[in-house]
C-alpha cells in the first residue's frame, strides 16, 4: 500500500475546519505533566532508506537451514496458489470486515472456512477463527466454565503444549477458578490419576492428541467418564493429523481447539497464525467470536451475515462470551484456500505422508547407537529422541550441519536435559532425512 | 395473590411460598421476536433485582432480573425449544419459579394499574 502523507496545506485545512490553531491543541485536554517529553524516535527516513534498512534486517534471517522443528508450528508445503489468491485486493486485509454484510465475498469465504473446519473436526459449529491455538484453548476453557455454571475446575492433561498451558493460566488468572495441570509421568496421559480426579466439580478436561511429545492415544474412555459427571471434554489437535486420526466427533469431545498455521500459513517467527474453536451445536451460544451464517435477503437471494451476535460485546456488553470481537481473517482465508486445493482425499494423503516420513525418520534414528525413542505410544509426525549428549550440544552441532534439528525440551520440562522433539513433515525428502540421520550418527 | 410488576418489566405471582416470574407483554413487545431464553439453574439463589436469566430477540439481548429474592425451584424448559411462546402469551408464560425468601418484597412491586401508569410514562 502506498504511503500518502498529509501536506502542510492538508493539515492546515483540517485545523481550520475543526477550528484550532495548531496540532498540539488537539492534546490540550491532557495535563502538561502527563504528556510525554519525548518519544525517542529517530529522524524520519526517505522511502529508499527504509527499503535499504529493512533489506539489511531481512538478510540476517537464515533461510537456508532444513527444519525438523515441530512442537506446534511445522514446516509444511504451501502451494503458491495461496499467495496468488489471498493477496487479491478484494480479499487482502488482515482485518475482520467491519461493515460485515457489505463484504459478501469475505463473508462467503469465512462461511466456507467454517464448513471445512466443521468437516475436519467433526464438530457441528465453529466461528470465523480465533487468534491462535493457545488463545483458542483458553476460550475453550472459559466456555466449559460458562456451561458448567457453578463448576470452577479445569484439568489440563500433561501432554498439552506447555506454551498453551501458560496462555490458559494467564487468561484464567483473574477468574475465580482452579486450573489443575497433570504432572508429566511419561509420554502419554496419566489416565489413572485423571480418572480419580473426575467428579461433578470439574467443568472440563483439556487434552491434546497427538500430544506435545507426539504421542497418540484413544481418549474415548476418558470422555465417557467425563460425560458421566456432566463435565466437558476439550480436545486440542494438529489439523493435519485429523486426516488419519480420530476427530473430535470420533471421541465424542464437546469442544475442539487448535492452531491453524499448518493449513497454508507461513512459519514466520511463530506467526501470524489463527486459532480454531469448534463445538457441538448445543453449545453454540457459548462459543465466542464472529460466526458467519447464511440467509436470504429481501429479494430472496442467498446472502451471508454475521449471526448470533447477541453473544458479542457490542450487544451483550460485560456479559459477552469473550472480549474477542475480531478474527484472523487473512490467515483463515489462506487456510480455506489451502483446504480447497488439497481436497478431502488429498488431506488424507497429506496426513499419511507426514506419518510415513516421520515413521521412517523414527526407525532410522532408533538404529543409531546411543539414540533411543522416548515415546511408548504410537506417534504421528513428531516424537522425542533421547541422546547420549546434551540437547544444547546436539542442536548446536546439527545447526553447523545446516539443520534445525528439533526442539530442546529442557527449556520446557524438568529432567529433560537429553531429550529433543523431532518432526518430519511431508516436505522432508528421503535424501534430507538420510542426511539428517547420517549427521546424527557423526555427532553422538 | 394478585400479579405484581417490577420497574424492569418482570411480573410475579405468589402461590404459597413459590413465586412464578415472567415478562410483561409490554417488555416482550419492545423486544420483538424472541429467539432464545437462557434459563437460570435450579437451586440457584438470587437476591431481589439480581440478573439470573437472559433473553435474546431479533432486535436486542437483555437480562431478566428477578423481582423478588429466593431459590430457583423450577424453570420453564419448554422455552428452550419454543422461546416464541413468550411472544404468544407473555402474561401467562412463566419463565422460572422461586421459593421466596422474603414475601414482604412483594410490597415494593407495582400492581397492574400501577404498572400501566408506569409504562405510560416511558
Amino acid at each position: 500500500m502506498p504511503y500518502t502523507p498529509h501536506t502542510a496545506q492538508d493539515v492546515q485545512k483540517m485545523l481550520d475546519i475543526i477550528g484550532i490553531k495548531e496540532e498540539s491543541n488537539l492534546f490540550d485536554a491532557i495535563p502538561q505533566e502527563l504528556r510525554a517529553k519525548s518519544f525517542n524516535l529517530d529522524e524520519g527516513l526517505s522511502e529508499f532508506e527504509v527499503f535499504d534498512n529493512f533489506a539489511a534486517l531481512a538478510n540476517q534471517n537464515d533461510t537456508s537451514k532444513v527444519s525438523f522443528l515441530g512442537g506446534g508450528y511445522y514446516d509444511h508445503v504451501i502451494p503458491t496458489a495461496i499467495d496468488a489468491l489471498s493477496t487479491r485486493s478484494e480479499f487482502y486485509t488482515a482485518y475482520t470486515p467491519y461493515q460485515a454484510e457489505a463484504s459478501q465475498g469475505t463473508l462467503q469465504a469465512l462461511y466456507e472456512f467454517q464448513s471445512m473446519i466443521c468437516e475436519l473436526t467433526g464438530m457441528e459449529a465453529t466461528n470465523a477463527s480465533m487468534y491462535d491455538g493457545g488463545t483458542a484453548m483458553a476460550e475453550a476453557a472459559l466456555m466449559a466454565i460458562r456451561i458448567g455454571r457453578k463448576r470452577k475446575k479445569i484439568i489440563i492433561d500433561s501432554g498439552v503444549n506447555p506454551i498453551y498451558i501458560k496462555i490458559v493460566k494467564t487468561y484464567l488468572a483473574y477468574h475465580d477458578l482452579e486450573v489443575i495441570v497433570l504432572h508429566v509421568k511419561s509420554d502419554g496421559s496419566d489416565k489413572e490419576t485423571l480418572l480419580d480426579m473426575i467428579d461433578d466439580s470439574i467443568a472440563g478436561y483439556i487434552f491434546q492428541n497427538p500430544n506435545f511429545f507426539g504421542s497418540i492415544e484413544d481418549y474415548s474412555d476418558i470422555v465417557k467418564a467425563l460425560h458421566e459427571v456432566k463435565a466437558l471434554a476439550i480436545m486440542s489437535s494438529y489439523p493435519i493429523a485429523l486426516g488419519i486420526l480420530q476427530s473430535a466427533k470420533d471421541v465424542d469431545a464437546d469442544i475442539f481447539c487448535g492452531d491453524g498455521q499448518s493449513l497454508g500459513n507461513y512459519l514466520g517467527f511463530g506467526g501470524p497464525s489463527f486459532g480454531i474453536l469448534a463445538c457441538k451445536e448445543k453449545y453454540i451460544r457459548n462459543l465466542p467470536g464472529r460466526i458467519v451464517g447464511i440467509t436470504d435477503d429481501a429479494e430472496g437471494r442467498r446472502s451471508y451475515v454475521l449471526t448470533l451476535q447477541a453473544r458479542e460485546q457490542h450487544i451483550r456488553r460485560d456479559k459477552a462470551t469473550s472480549n474477542i470481537c475480531s478474527n484472523q481473517n487473512l490467515m483463515a482465508l489462506r487456510a480455506t484456500i489451502f483446504m480447497s486445493l488439497i481436497g478431502k482425499e488429498g488431506f488424507v494423503k497429506l496426513s499419511n505422508q507426514n506419518y510415513n516420513n516421520s515413521s521412517y525418520l523414527k526407525d532410522e534414528l532408533s538404529k543409531v547407537d546411543g539414540v533411543s525413542i522416548y515415546n511408548q505410544n504410537p506417534t504421528f509426525n513428531e516424537f522425542v529422541i533421547e541422546l547420549p549428549i546434551s540437547s544444547t550440544d546436539f542442536i548446536n552441532k546439527m545447526e553447523d550441519k545446516n539443520f534445525f534439528a528439533g526442539l530442546k525440551l529442557d527449556a520446557l520440562y524438568e529432567n529433560f536435559e537429553n531429550r529433543v522433539l523431532v518432526s518430519a513433515t511431508e516436505k522432508r525428502t528421503k535424501a534430507q532425512i538420510d542426511e539428517f540421520v547420517a549427521c546424527v550418527k557423526e555427532i553422538v | 395473590m394478585a400479579k405484581r410488576y417490577s420497574n424492569e418489566h418482570e411480573w410475579a405471582i405468589l402461590d404459597g411460598e413459590v413465586a412464578s416470574i415472567g415478562l410483561s407483554a409490554y417488555a416482550v413487545e419492545q423486544l420483538g421476536d424472541i429467539t432464545f431464553v437462557e434459563l437460570p439453574e435450579i437451586g440457584a439463589e438470587a437476591d431481589k433485582d439480581d440478573s439470573i436469566a437472559f433473553i435474546e430477540s431479533v432486535k436486542a439481548a437483555s437480562d431478566i432480573y428477578t423481582p423478588v429474592g429466593g431459590e430457583v425451584v423450577e424453570v420453564n424448559e419448554e422455552l428452550e425449544d419454543k422461546p416464541e411462546l413468550l411472544n404468544e402469551a407473555a402474561e401467562t408464560t412463566w419463565v422460572f419459579k422461586l421459593k421466596v425468601s422474603d414475601a414482604s418484597e412483594f410490597e415494593t412491586l407495582m400492581d397492574e394499574a400501577g404498572y400501566k401508569t408506569y409504562i405510560e410514562t416511558l
